[in-house]
């Protein structure tokens, strides 16, 4: 196990920056999601530390030592990729002992066995150990490429985007059980995500990359509720942050152009009056979505409202975020 | 299923295609068949007008094929011992006795060296150089896979004087290694190509996961990228061999006796003793059994390949 820092690193493909300028420290035993729109760099992020993608400037140090001139082998990381990871013409069992028939490890047979037995278990794909990979089903072959970066213990763990192909009942098992890994290995692990239950609730630290630039690094908790733009405030939260005129409530802070309201932020019964449009049960929660003055403020209410498209109700903001008009946080002044 | 289905066709439709298929079949193959029968008939069979369908067979071509004989005269003949095995006696019947073993055997193998020698060569470096084009940034890569494809523009025979005499200065004439590395000239544009796009297929992040799993990028190559390439390199050994085995016209060229191969060699049969086409008929029979043995034996490959892609996500 390991901690992690990126100084200063960029990647460019062609003019294209995909990674600008990141700095970031990964303390030893930290789980960083990193949180981003297609093309914010996230990958090549991974690639980076991984060895696959060799950096226009910066450095990447594992343990306090600069592993530019290693090859992915030396670096000793393990990869889960979005997908195209398995070895097609290896059967399950063979695509987890592939690691460690590695050259630099070299296990003996039967320590192998057991390993990948073990590993199997744990993600439930004991019984396909004899399938061959193309045989399996989309969540099967992504559970087998975590589990062949579990067979090993590296130094560090960096997953892409792991559990996107997975149903949301495996998903749920998965992320827990990945997290109850983490710990017990007390493994240094950065992960790319678009979830945010995943973020939230595997995360202890949260990146958020815009363009190729690390915008903010925090906590979830920092990330959700102080974060320092408007980006990074829509990366988290469903339903997605409202931006509307600061002053459409009123009084605004300084500075402030827009006014962000999260569900949270919204207090319903007092303030203006605006109309509902629709109403979406989602089963867990019943979103409304409202519309004030030409606005449109999608919020929750409680699970089995009587409220009908139509209907109009008062609506006023709790403690919000305010932003200026290049986005980014702007003190609320209370 | 409905009449129109999509994944079954009528059974009309399946008549009509099957007898297609058949009645093609049966066209392309009657010249194969014929040549393998008449390398079972005597050579008065052989010739008869009109031809003969049913015939007594006999393996007088194969054994004319792999002999040498020379005529006795019947005194002589009467005052050998008796014939041993059936060649022996065939070659009697015609007051003949065994010299000795023909060139055949010989020129058959100089065509498996040549054959099978430059197609692994081909395939080889094809292979080598395939993986580089598709994997690394190599500059002017695009002229360079044009260059190598532009020397298949001109027939090969086009510049057979220049080789010839290139060849006489070098002492590659009549060699082995001289008529290998001639047809791995030839073919390797060709598996180059036909690799390249075997390869260009094969997602690039096998390789990636195996160099993080602590391989060198030359043990993910050969773990990784060979076995699943394995359809294109068999296809493209298939092609490869085909062109070495059938080449004729440099063969003759080039070769006359160390390295003669057996395309120039079967016509010679005829000048043997009169016009031996049963002999003729049986070298060939024998010459067409390596492709096909070979294409058999890779089939499993081939079949894969037409069905890999479709079975992926």
């Amino acid at each position: 196990m390991a901690e992690v820092v990126l100084r200063n690193l960029t990647k460019r493909f062609g003019k294209v920056p995909a990674v600008e300028d990141v700095s970031l420290g990964v303390p030893d035993g930290a789980f960083v999601v990193l949180l981003g729109p297609t093309g914010a760099g996230k990958t090549t992020t991974l690639r980076l530390v991984a060895g696959l993608e060799r950096p226009d400037a910066g450095d990447i140090l594992i343990d306090g030592r600069s592993v530019l001139g290693e090859m992915p082998a030396q670096r000793d990381v393990a990869m889960v990729f979005q997908q195209y990871s398995l070895y097609p013409h290896l059967t399950v069992r063979d695509n987890l002992a592939f690691p460690l028939r590695s050259p630099i490890l070299r296990w003996d047979e039967a320590a192998i066995e057991k390993r990948v037995r073990e590993v199997a278990e744990v993600l439930r794909i004991a019984h396909k150990l004899g399938n061959k990979a193309t045989q399996l089903s989309g969540g099967e072959m992504q559970r087998v490429s975590i589990g062949r970066a579990l067979v090993r213990r590296p130094r560090i763990y960096l997953m892409d985007e792991p559990l996107s192909s997975l149903d949301a009942k495996l998903r749920a098992e998965l992320r827990i059980e990945l997290k109850r890994i983490q710990q017990e290995l007390g493994a240094t692990l950065l992960y790319v995500t678009h979830d945010q239950i995943e973020a939230m609730t595997m995360a202890t630290h949260v990146g958020v990359l815009d363009r190729g630039r690390l915008v903010q690094f925090g906590t979830p908790r920092e990330i959700y509720e102080d974060p320092v733009s408007v980006y990074v405030a829509e990366r988290l939260g469903q339903p997605r942050i409202n931006t509307l005129p600061a002053d459409l409530f009123g009084t605004r802070p300084d500075g402030a152009a827009t006014i962000g309201l999260r569900p949270e932020h919204i207090r319903i019964g007092e303030g203006r009056e605006a109309r509902v449009g629709r109403i979406e049960r989602l089963g867990d929660q019943t979103r409304l979505h409202l519309t004030l003055d030409g606005h449109e403020i999608v919020t929750l209410t409680e699970v089995h409202t009587r409220l009908t498209p139509g209907d109009i109700v008062a609506i006023r903001p709790q403690a919000p975020l305010y932003f200026d008009a290049a986005g980014a946080r702007v003190p609320s002044g209370r | 299923m409905s009449a129109h289905s999509i994944t079954e066709p009528s059974a009309t439709t399946k008549w009509i295609s099957g007898g297609l298929v058949v009645a093609y079949a049966v066209v392309t193959l009657i010249p194969l068949l014929w040549i393998v029968a008449t390398g079972f008939k005597t050579p008065a069979d052989a010739i008869s007008y009109p031809p003969k369908v049913v015939f007594d067979p006999t393996i007088e071509g194969y054994v004319n094929l792999f002999t040498t004989r020379t005529r006795v005269t019947p005194e002589q003949l009467e005052s050998l011992p008796p014939p041993e095995g059936i060649a022996e006696e065939i070659v009697r019947s015609y007051g003949m006795v065994i010299a000795g073993p023909s060139r055949f055997g010989e020129r058959f193998m100089n065509s498996v060296v040549i054959g099978f020698g430059s197609t692994f060569l081909s395939v080889f470096l094809g292979t080598l150089a395939a993986y580089a084009f598709s994997r690394f940034k190599i500059p002017l890569s695009d002229d360079l896979l044009f260059f190598i494809l532009s020397t298949r523009m001109m027939p090969p025979i086009a510049v057979a004087i220049p080789i010839f005499l290139m060849y006489r200065q070098l002492g590659l004439s009549d060699t082995h290694l001289g008529m290998i590395l001639l047809y791995t000239a030839v073919n390797i544009s060709l598996a180059v190509w036909l690799l390249k796009g075997f390869i260009d297929e094969i997602p690039r992040e096998y390789e990636e996961a195996a160099l993080i799993d602590g391989y060198t990028r030359f043990q993910a190559f050969y773990k990784v990228v060979l076995p699943q390439a394995a359809t294109g390199i068999a296809s493209t050994a298939i092609f490869c061999l085909i062109f070495a085995w059938n080449e004729y016209a440099f063969a003759v060229l080039l070769t006359s006796g160390t390295a003669q191969t057996a395309p120039p060699f079967i016509p010679t049969i005829i000048g043997v003793g009169g016009q031996d086409w049963p002999a003729v008929a049986a070298g060939a029979t024998l010459f067409l059994l390596p492709v096909l043995i070979f294409t058999v034996l890779l089939r499993k490959h081939l079949l894969r390949g037409i069905t890999f892609g479709a079975v992926r996500k």
